[in-house]
């Protein structure tokens, strides 16, 4: 009997050793790549400007291997997917960096996916697209660290961009089924090469538009908003009066009347 | 209200005076003796403690309204209601520099710089919201239960006032911060004040003093807010209340519970303490939700600028069924005639708006007139021993909430993935079809119901422990109720379709056909309460 229950036991406990061991060494593994990956993805943006012939040699055979059948074997587009000519780098990391190339699907909207790329293989594709014809180039590192105007960024956010994206950058309707997302947790990178390149149904913002500085100040706007917390407490998604309304029917009043409940049952 | 003293004295028998009921007798003795205020202990001290949870939910509003009061007071020792632009120079990074009206600046320094100031600011939003949902449930739960009925019809109106007036108090605050997003709000009333024909435009200049926005708007909803609004609704719930002393509340029909009397446990000793710590229950609640909860986070939205819009605006809840209804008009309703634009669009949900609420404001005289019903009244009614209204109320909450629903349509859209045309087709089939919907199968529920109660007023509850006679039969026993709750399923006032009878002329009017048309749909599908001599053939069976 004894003995039963320590075999039971051992069994349990190295039933349970497995997948601890394997979580850790999971965690462990991520963070060592994403620590050297988030050190690659510096270096690497700033060499894109002067890319080598092998990294478009590189790239070339990736956008062969997975993005011809729809933008043509010559990146001159299909009558599924656009010419890539003079979309430049910019548009290529966005499109490749935040997961929505390749498309999976037709739809009202690309979808974002997960990543099926390595931030190596994005550069060596944008620096074949870039060596096609030219067009914006990935954004230089000074723009996005975040540390520009935070006040002027915001107003420049609400004035060019909360029209699609709501004042909180919470995301909003568009037409048939299409949408702006949500900037929470968005690349600055990404964010500076969406208002250059203008995905899908966004409109380009160009320099003479938004200057790069001002540009740097919705970044800095945006990385404000998404490392404060809200000060009043939960923010409850951030999807004003709408959620705020819900919240006070089901947990206010829910609450309340719960008690009311209580108040009134008679002790039987 | 009657205590159980005083219900010994009314026609039915009910339990000797209770230990509670002597201690009230007490303290009122030894009040009256030194004030002579008997009349206000009797009516305070013996109030009866109502028996239900939903007669609670009047009390929810009057707390929260007493902490908009207390947290309201606060604000308005910081908030400047002028439209004077400054530049912020406060503690929060985000909009530091940044060019606003004084009245958003003062928002902003309170919920930055002034201790205790964001809590209160989020107790008095969080309250206001919590406020017209317990008018609201308040509301719907006088409507089914019949209580609107007479004696009752003015006190409906008064609350309906008060359901206004809160809306009102809520509107006129969410636009004082001045900020992006009651900016936005205050420019969806300028456009639906324009769209009125003829006086719109002249009505708009003068409620902003001139072209949208001016400066004048937010000290003018000051005064609305803080002066104007508050006193009459402070009014308007006094006389609310007084009314419902002077009729007494209703109550659930039960052995003993007549039409002239109140049963229940006096407030007094054995329900004061919970009814007392009620006040603070609410009030915890709210500052509860207050402390951990983010409400109308205004640094988020920036100060108020006619040129950006923000995707996702809405209203707070209570008005969002008027947004709804804007969301909701087809397109292609606006056209030029006799040199004026009739923009229908704004017009039609205006106008059904309009009759929604004017609906509900007279629909006990409706009601009365209807049934010809001129008798006072005093037991709640069950919802399903009334089916053609609870139906009725069903239609309207279901009509009230495809109009909500659409003041999110955007936020459905784009969580559910959904196109916004789907969504929008979909409540627009929904705001026609939804309450008809609603009603058949209220209607039908509500017969099932009686059905089932008659039954078991009847024959008893099935026990599920089957004998077998001696003829070999098998048969279930049936529990039989006791007094108390079979008084519960058969004690209701059974009508029948109004007879119109030709007047002195001899002649039938057609308001009177309609009102027999009306009568007849009001009452035709209706199940018979077991009556007395029923139940007594029914008791012999088993
Ligand atoms: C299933 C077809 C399909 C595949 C596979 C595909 N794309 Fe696309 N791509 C599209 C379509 C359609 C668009 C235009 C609409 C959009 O942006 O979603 C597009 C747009 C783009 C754009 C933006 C063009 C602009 O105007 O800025 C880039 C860059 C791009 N694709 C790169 C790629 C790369 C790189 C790959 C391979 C990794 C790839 N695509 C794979 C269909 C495809
Ligand atoms: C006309 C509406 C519109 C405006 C204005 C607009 N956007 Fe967008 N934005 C979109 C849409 C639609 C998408 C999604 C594109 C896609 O999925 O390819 C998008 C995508 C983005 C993304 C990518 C988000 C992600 O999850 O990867 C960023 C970042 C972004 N926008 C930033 C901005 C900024 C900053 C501005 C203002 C300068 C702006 N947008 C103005 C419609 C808009
Ligand atoms: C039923 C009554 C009331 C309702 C429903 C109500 C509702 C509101 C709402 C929704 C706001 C916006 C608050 C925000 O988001 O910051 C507001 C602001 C305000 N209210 Fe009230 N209120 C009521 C009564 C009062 C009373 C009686 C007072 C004063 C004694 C008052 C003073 C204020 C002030 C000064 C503000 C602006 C300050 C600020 O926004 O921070 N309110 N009110």
């Amino acid at each position: 009997m004894r003995t039963h229950t320590s075999t039971d036991a051992r069994g349990r406990q190295t039933g349970r050793r497995h997948p601890l061991a394997s979580i850790a060494l999971i965690t462990i593994g991520l963070l060592s790549t994403g620590g050297a990956y988030a050190l690659m993805t510096t270096t690497a943006s700033a060499e894109t400007s002067v890319a080598t012939q092998q990294s478009v040699n590189e790239g070339q055979k990736i956008f062969a291997a997975n993005c011809a059948t729809c933008h043509g074997m010559t990146a001159s587009g299909t009558k599924d997917g656009p010419s890539l000519y003079g979309v430049g780098a910019a548009s290529v990391d966005f499109q490749m960096g935040t997961g929505r190339m390749p498309l999976a699907y037709q739809g009202p909207q690309g979808a974002q996916k997960p990543l099926q790329f390595t931030q190596e293989q994005i550069d060596d594709v944008a620096a074949y697209i870039a060596s096609l014809a030219p067009g914006p180039a990935v954004p230089d590192e000074k723009y996005l660290a975040g540390d520009a105007d935070v006040a002027l960024g915001g107003q420049l956010f609400r004035t060019n961009c909360a029209m699609c994206h709501n004042v909180a950058g919470a995301g909003g309707a568009l037409t048939e089924g299409k949408f702006a997302p949500s900037l929470k947790g968005v690349e600055a990178r990404h964010i500076y090469e969406a208002m250059v390149t203008g995905p899908q149904n966004m409109p380009v913002f160009s320099d003479s538009n938004l200057s790069p500085q001002d540009k740097a100040d919705i970044i800095s706007f945006l990385k404000f908003q998404n490392q404060h917390a809200s000060p009043g407490g939960v923010d409850l998604g951030g999807l004003g009066p709408v959620s705020e309304g819900l919240f006070i029917w089901i947990f206010g009043l829910g609450a309340i009347v719960g008690v009311t409940i209580w108040i009134t049952a008679r002790p039987n | 209200m009657t205590t159980a003293q005083d219900t010994t004295t009314t026609k039915s028998p009910v339990a000797a005076p209770t230990r509670g009921s002597r201690f009230t007798g007490a303290v009122a003795n030894y009040l009256d003796e030194r004030t002579s205020i008997s009349g206000i202990t009797k009516e305070l001290g013996r109030k009866i403690f109502p028996d239900h949870w939903s007669f609670m939910l009047g009390e929810v509003a009057l707390y929260s309204f007493i902490a908009i009061l207390l947290s309201g007071t606060f604000l308005t020792f910081f908030f400047e209601p002028t439209m004077t632009q400054v530049h912020y120079e406060g503690s929060y990074v985000g909009l530091k520099g940044i060019e606003m009206s004084a009245a958003y600046a003062s928002t902003l320094d309170i919920s930055f710089d002034i201790r205790g100031g964001l809590l209160m600011r989020q107790v008095h939003h969080w309250a206001a919201l919590l406020f017209v949902a317990a008018i609201g449930l308040h509301m719907l739960r006088v409507f089914f239960n019949g209580s609107f009925k007479k004696p009752r019809e003015l006190n409906w109106v008064i609350g309906f006032v008060l359901f206004i007036l809160a809306m009102g108090e809520g509107f006129t605050g969410y636009s004082l911060p001045d900020d992006l997003l009651s900016g936005n709000g205050l420019r969806i009333i300028d456009g639906m004040v324009k769209g009125i024909p003829l006086a719109g435009t002249w009505i708009s200049y003068l409620l902003f003093g001139g072209e949208f926005p001016g400066t004048a708007i937010v000290p003018r909803l000051y005064s609305l807010h803080i002066l104007l609004l508050p006193a009459i609704l402070v009014a308007a719930l006094g006389l609310h209340l007084l009314l419902m002393v002077i009729n007494k509340h209703t109550q659930y029909a039960g052995p003993g519970r007549t039409n002239d009397n109140v049963v229940g446990v006096p407030i007094m000793p054995n329900f004061a303490a919970k009814a007392g710590g009620f006040f603070f229950v609410v009030f915890g609640v709210i500052v509860l939700i207050s402390s951990f909860f983010t409400i109308n986070p205004i640094w988020n939205y920036g100060p108020y600028d006619p040129s950006p819009i923000s995707a996702g605006t809405q209203p707070d809840w209570y008005i969002g069924f008027a947004d709804g209804g804007l969301r909701l008009v087809p397109p292609g309703l606006e056209f030029v005639l006799w040199g004026h634009t009739w923009s229908f669009n704004i017009i039609l949900p205006l106008i059904v708006l309009g009759l929604f609420i004017v609906l509900v404001a007279i629909y006990p005289f409706l009601e009365a007139w209807i049934t010809g019903d001129k008798r006072e009244h005093h037991i709640t009614e069950r919802p399903r021993n009334a089916p053609t209204r609870t139906a009725i109320g069903a239609a309207g909450v279901t009509f009230y909430a495809v109009l909500w629903a659409a003041a999110a349509s955007d936020i459905l859209a784009t969580h559910f993935h959904l196109t916004i045309e789907a969504v929008t087709h979909s409540l627009q089939a929904l705001l026609i079809l939804g309450p008809i919907i609603a009603y058949l199968i209220a209607k039908r529920v509500c017969l099932a119901l009686q059905k089932k109660d008659r039954e078991i007023a009847l024959h008893g509850y099935e026990s599920g422990r089957m004998i077998r006679l001696p003829g070999g039969e098998y048969h279930e026993v049936h529990q039989p109720l006791d007094d108390y709750e079979r008084w519960r399923l058969v004690d209701y006032v059974d009508y029948k379709p109004l007879m119109i009878r030709p007047d002195a002329r001899g002649r039938i009017s057609p308001v009177q056909r309609v009102r027999a048309v009306l009568s007849r749909w009001f009452f035709e599908d209706r199940i018979s309460p077991a009556t007395r001599a029923e139940l007594e053939s029914g008791e012999g069976h088993h």
